[in-house]
């Protein structure tokens, strides 16, 4: 994507059809640390990298919780996301309040949705620069949406958004299909492994990653560090024993990340013809 | 799930409108019924009306149940009596959801509660004792519906406001009907 003269406003069409300033914004979504989302008929899971800005800080938060039955993880500008997190919250307790019952997920996703599209259509606004992934419950079951600056919003198996992404949907493109009937716990350690896989080779530590979690009798939390730990050691022993046989996969696998992890950050290269959002 | 009401009006203290129905069906499960003001239940009729427009609008699979419109109500009711301009009313609240029943009812400044059966007005003091000593978990509808007649019996003989001309709704999972107008036997 180049500086052209059709993208100083929102409110500007560029000859082809294109808001250059909303695909601008999907770009700070790509460039924010990864979230990934799966979901099974009973529970969703949401993971996130967390990345501190030095030794000294500590890390982003990027994992809010909205109601005992929705939580969101964002990736992309964070006070953004806050913000919005804070809208979210006030609409799940102000229909809580009114019907003593849980806000459906369904219905909070299409109300941000349209609070997205009003900034892409106002000159004095700019469009969010955060895509939120939200996990829910309702009576319908277990949901996954993706929202998006553009004011679109998606409903997916499993989903991975923010830099380096590319790795992790891979993984989950592979597996997607046992998610529906997985075990809370097969899910989480799933959200783990995708986490790890947008990390490239890095050690995984319980302290860059967060996971949170939402299911039938499960109130939305996020797991704490030393039950996540133990969950990677459980993987670490795992692929110890199997050494042999997985080394050279495990190899091949990293590379074939690395190789679709800079083809996702040189990014619009491949979609130059059609817009991100009508994707 | 049985309910039912007088079909009566009044105009002060004169029953002057007797073919009055006072039950409505609200969405696809709840039902309500009122007793005092009529024309402020013609009100409340055409705000849950709008309520359960939207809820339709949004084509997506939800809702609103009984114990949501309940609340609402509550909200509503209470309210308006904050504002000191209460909507003179006493509703009851009935449906079935997912299998799942459920039975309020909200009065004109706002106290709601729940419970397995509820009365407005005379109904209070004259048919609740009644139903606390017979009412139990396993009633079958034809028992329900003869227990409800028995205290409807009662107010019509001890409520000087009453006329006998009532109807009986039934709510069921599949949907709900209101019978036609019917009298009771008397045995005076």
């Amino acid at each position: 994507m180049f500086r052209n003269q059709y993208d100083t406003d929102v409110t500007t069409w560029s000859p082809a059809g294109r808001l250059f300033q909303v695909e601008y914004a999907m770009e700070a979504v790509k460039q924010g640390s990864a979230a990934i989302g799966l979901r099974s008929k009973t529970h969703v899971v949401l993971g996130c990298v967390n990345k501190a800005n030095s030794e000294l800080s500590s890390h982003q938060k990027k994992i809010f919780k909205v109601d005992d039955h929705i939580g969101v993880a964002i990736a992309g500008l964070t006070a953004d996301g806050r913000v919005l997190s804070r809208y979210m919250r006030n609409e799940c307790i102000n229909y809580s309040f009114t019907y003593e019952s849980p806000l459906p997920v369904g219905r909070l996703v299409v109300q941000l949705a349209d609070k997205a599209q009003v900034c892409t259509q106002r000159s004095w606004k700019r469009p969010y620069g955060v895509g939120l992934l939200v996990a829910g419950l309702d009576e319908s079951g277990a949901h996954l949406y993706y929202n998006c600056p553009s004011g679109n919003y998606f409903e997916y198996q499993a989903f991975a958004i923010g830099s380096r992404s590319q790795a992790a949907k891979t993984y989950l493109e592979r597996r997607f299909e046992n998610f529906t009937d997985s075990s809370r716990d097969d899910l989480v350690k799933d959200a783990i492994t995708a986490i790890r896989e947008t990390l490239q080779g890095e050690t995984l530590k319980s302290s860059i990653c967060t996971i949170a979690v939402v299911g039938v009798g499960e109130p939305f939390h996020v797991l704490d560090q030393g039950t996540v730990q133990q969950i990677i050691d459980t993987f670490e022993i795992a692929a110890e024993q199997e050494d042999p046989a997985t080394e050279p996969d495990a190899a091949t696998g990293q590379e074939a990340a690395t190789e679709q992890g800079t083809a996702a950050d040189q990014g619009g290269s491949t979609d130059e013809g059609a817009a991100p959002m009508d994707i | 799930m049985p309910a039912s009401c007088l079909l009566t009006g009044s105009y002060g203290s004169t029953l002057r409108y007797k073919s009055v129905e006072r039950m409505k069906p609200i969405g696809k499960h709840s039902l309500l019924g009122a007793s005092g003001e009529i024309s402020d239940f013609q009100e409340i009729l055409k705000y849950l009306d709008e309520l359960i427009l939207y809820d339709n609008m949004w084509d997506d699979g939800n809702s609103l149940g009984p114990k949501e419109v309940h609340n609402y109500l509550t909200r509503v009711m209470y309210n308006r009596r904050n504002k000191f301009n209460p909507l003179w009313n006493s509703l009851v609240l009935g449906g079935v959801k997912k299998g799942e029943k459920y039975l309020g009812t909200v009065s004109m400044i706002g106290v709601n509660f729940e419970d397995n059966h509820v009365a407005t007005g005379f109904g209070n003091h004259l048919a609740r004792p009644i139903l606390r000593q017979e009412w139990h978990e396993n009633l079958s509808f034809e028992d329900g519906v003869k227990l409800l007649e028995k205290c409807m019996r009662v107010l019509l003989y001890r409520d000087r406001s009453a006329i006998n001309k009532l109807q009986i709704a039934k709510i069921t999972e599949e949907g709900m009907t209101i019978s036609q107008p019917y009298s009771l036997k008397t045995y005076w």
